[in-house]
């Protein structure tokens, strides 16, 4: 694994967990009153808006959420479908559905399968796909991916994928192949609980994964997805880093669009637990903090929320959502009994989210890029 | 107060000043020495050989123990030109510090953004240190970070106009995205102008015309030096802000109940 | 010991056509124009020449003389 030579590894290694915490610790009413009169510049700021003495505020940051929101992004809500192409995992993350450990059915789809459903998906409405793996090198290794890259292109507005970091090169030939999108969770940026989470597996290396995004975007990626798993710890802390991450990001690799997204454990299959559980009211905090941090960010919310909370949290930043959702392989065209990742709290189709968003004063729209001068992809294809 | 730091070397003075316009070289030197600049621009131009000439008192009136000497590159229309002002300004004494000054509107003198970033590249790799006028537009501010320049010099307003920041919004862009210093350069006509490109978040700004051009250019040296350092007093006193009031709408966060 | 007028060679200096002796090397054609050489930087067809290139270097005829000195600027 080559690390960069220069990397947010740096920014990370220069605010380890304890210096969060006293700047946590040390914020007061006036940080906050501060750091809503005249925005969020400084990784002060940021910590006065997580932290405990930011509650109190939370109806004015939701506001000043809500019209910074409109300001960058209008109502339009965008649209996607998330993909699952294979739950066989190498690695042993004790959190996950799909952890190599845990005796749940897996299941794998071909191109052909994976195809399929995409196809399913489209009648549907969906444009933008995630395609979302477990670490499962000999099943989906990247030459899989290209291949179903270059068979979904033609007919997706974009392919946005969520697996295993990969290094330059190969993060390059699915830019080719016609993947605009790359998103990577870090889970959790803290070092020390990261190696206590991934017990075994590839996963295990911190730096490849924290320095992924940024290869991403060295290989062409045009938009880049990061976050972090809420409940793994201190939640205040990880939103800091995810909002130190995306601002860093955004300077370096000026030339890519940046989101954030804000997975909040559930259950899954081996009975997990989070030791760090993330009630609503700190859910709505952390949206806040990060919009009012991060004006020009993406903001990301799946299924793993429920059909109200998704509802109630659209005006206050959400830029993106999932519906219809399965989790699991196969789901879309047909039932199946392989494991999902995590279960999926919002049922609603695409067709009923779409007319929730609407009824809420949105614009959904199912196509908002579009890859089409990007020649080395003009590829004829076929689903 | 934070020091101001291009390319290695450390600042107090956050205001740069040109030579030129002057009435008298005695004048511009006592102008110089009254704004406590630490960075000076000067021109290149071909010897009047028809003139008898005279000692050349510019560089000798100038203490380049105390400031840095920048000639620019004013005159050049091409990326050729500016590149040649550069290596002779070079081998004139070792200046490697060079302001990009490509102008080839004699009207308005806006700076050519493609012949900037391409003399800046070139530059850039001969070891130059690269100071690059131009508009305030943050993708050319990017691109030019990209090839390695030391510092951006966005302009406020046209050259010798005098009319102060006219795209602040851009420059805050510019700032906002910047990794290296920014030096809001052109157009800043009073002290109340350069005060305003520091708070908008410039790390410094360069003044010649309204210094130059002014009936007593010596006082008007020392009024720009004052707004300069009171901008910069009054940024590092952490300002409270403007006060947004949220807009009245009805409650976002109400569903969250009692906890 | 000047060389006669038929013999002078011409050279464009400073964008203009001048006629100077032959065999001159540039510190000579400095002192000439009364120049002081450490306040000015000459290149001879498009090379920038160092002070201590002065005395070797002689101008050839259709020679472009280049010689500029810093003046005030913005």
């Amino acid at each position: 694994m080559t690390y960069l030579d220069s990397s947010f590894a740096e920014v990370l290694a220069a605010w380890p967990v304890e210096r969060v915490l006293s700047l946590l610790a040390g914020a007061d009413e006036g940080a906050v009153h501060t750091a809503l009169a005249r925005g969020v510049r400084s990784e002060v700021d940021l910590a006065a808006l997580l932290a405990p003495c930011a509650a109190p505020q939370l109806e004015t940051m939701a506001q000043r959420a809500a019209s910074l929101t409109r300001q960058r992004f209008g109502r339009a809500i965008q649209f996607y479908a998330p993909l699952y192409v294979s739950n066989h995992c190498v690695n042993g993350c004790t959190y996950c559905g799909f952890n190599c450990r845990n005796h749940v059915a897996r299941r794998r789809l071909t191109v052909e399968e994976a195809s399929h459903e995409v196809r399913h998906l489209a009648d549907e409405g969906f444009r933008h796909i995630l395609l979302v793996s477990g670490e499962d090198p000999k099943g989906v290794p990247v030459p899989y991916f290209e291949e179903l890259a270059r068979n979904l292109h033609p007919h997706v507005a974009s392919l946005n994928i969520e697996i295993q970091p990969l290094s330059i090169p190969d993060y390059a030939l699915l830019v080719q192949a016609g993947v605009d999108t790359l998103t990577l969770y870090q889970e959790t940026y803290a070092p020390v609980e990261y190696a206590r989470y991934h017990v075994s597996g590839p996963k295990r290396d911190f730096r490849w994964r924290l320095e992924a995004p940024e290869r991403g975007a060295q290989a062409g990626m045009a938009f880049l997805g990061i976050g972090a798993l809420l409940g793994l710890t201190d939640w205040r802390v990880e939103a800091f880093y995810v909002g130190l991450h995306a601002r860093y990001l955004q300077r370096t690799y000026w030339r890519q669009h940046v989101s954030v997204s804000f997975p909040r454990m559930q259950h899954a299959a081996g009975a997990f637990e989070p030791p760090f559980p993330v009630g609503d009211a700190d859910l709505v905090q952390i949206l806040c903090a990060l919009r009012l941090a991060l004006p020009d960010a993406g903001m990301v919310l799946s299924t793993r929320e429920s059909a109200a909370l998704r509802d109630h949290l659209l005006p206050i930043g959400i830029t993106r959502l999932s519906a219809g959702s399965k989790t699991t392989p196969g789901g879309y065209a047909e039932d199946t009994e392989a494991e999902g990742q995590f279960d999926v709290q919002d049922h609603r189709s695409l067709a009923e989210v779409m007319a929730a968003v609407q009824a809420r004063g949105f614009d959904p729209v199912c196509k908002d890029w579009d890859g089409l001068y990007h020649e080395d992809v003009l590829t004829p294809g076929q689903v | 107060m934070k020091p101001l730091v291009i390319a290695g070397r450390t600042f107090t003075s956050r205001l740069f000043v040109g030579t030129g316009k002057f009435g008298s070289a005695e004048v511009m030197a006592e102008a110089i020495r009254a704004s406590g600049t630490e960075v000076v621009t000067v021109a290149l131009r071909r010897v009047d050989l028809a003139a008898p000439e005279r000692p050349d008192p510019l560089l000798s009136l100038l203490d380049r123990d105390r400031v840095v000497i920048v000639p620019n590159t004013s005159g050049a229309r091409t990326a050729e030109e500016a590149i040649r002002i550069a290596r002779l300004s070079r081998a004139a004494g070792g200046f490697d510090w060079i302001k990009l000054e490509l102008t080839p509107d004699p009207n308005y003198l806006l700076p050519d953004p493609i012949e900037t970033l391409k003399a800046a590249e070139t530059l850039v790799k001969e070891g130059f240190i690269v100071l690059p006028y131009i508009n305030a537009d943050p993708v050319l501010a990017m691109r030019l970070q990209e090839v390695g320049t030391a510092a951006v010099m966005p302009l406020g307003a046209p050259i010798g106009t005098n009319r102060g920041v006219r795209n602040g919004d851009m420059i805050k862009i510019i700032v906002e995205q910047a990794r290296v210093p920014v030096v809001v350069d052109a157009g800043l006509g009073m002290p109340s102008h350069v005060a305003n490109a520091i708070e908008l978040g410039a790390d410094a700004v360069l003044v010649n015309t309204a210094i130059a051009g002014a009936g007593d250019p010596v006082l008007m040296a020392k009024a720009f030096a004052l707004g300069t350092e009171a901008a910069e007093m009054a940024r590092t006193a952490d300002p409270g802000g403007e006060s947004q009031l949220a807009q009245a709408s009805s409650p976002l966060t109400g569903f969250l109940g009692t906890d | 010991m000047n060389a006669p007028e038929s013999d002078w060679i011409e050279v464009r200096l400073n964008g203009k056509d001048q006629r100077v002796p032959p065999n001159q090397n540039v510190a000579g054609l400095l002192a000439e124009l009364g120049l002081d050489p450490t306040g000015v930087v000459v290149e001879v067809d498009g090379n920038i020449l160092q002070a201590d290139q002065y005395q070797v270097t002689i101008l050839t005829a259709t020679a472009q003389i280049e010689i500029v000195h810093f003046v005030g600027g913005g």
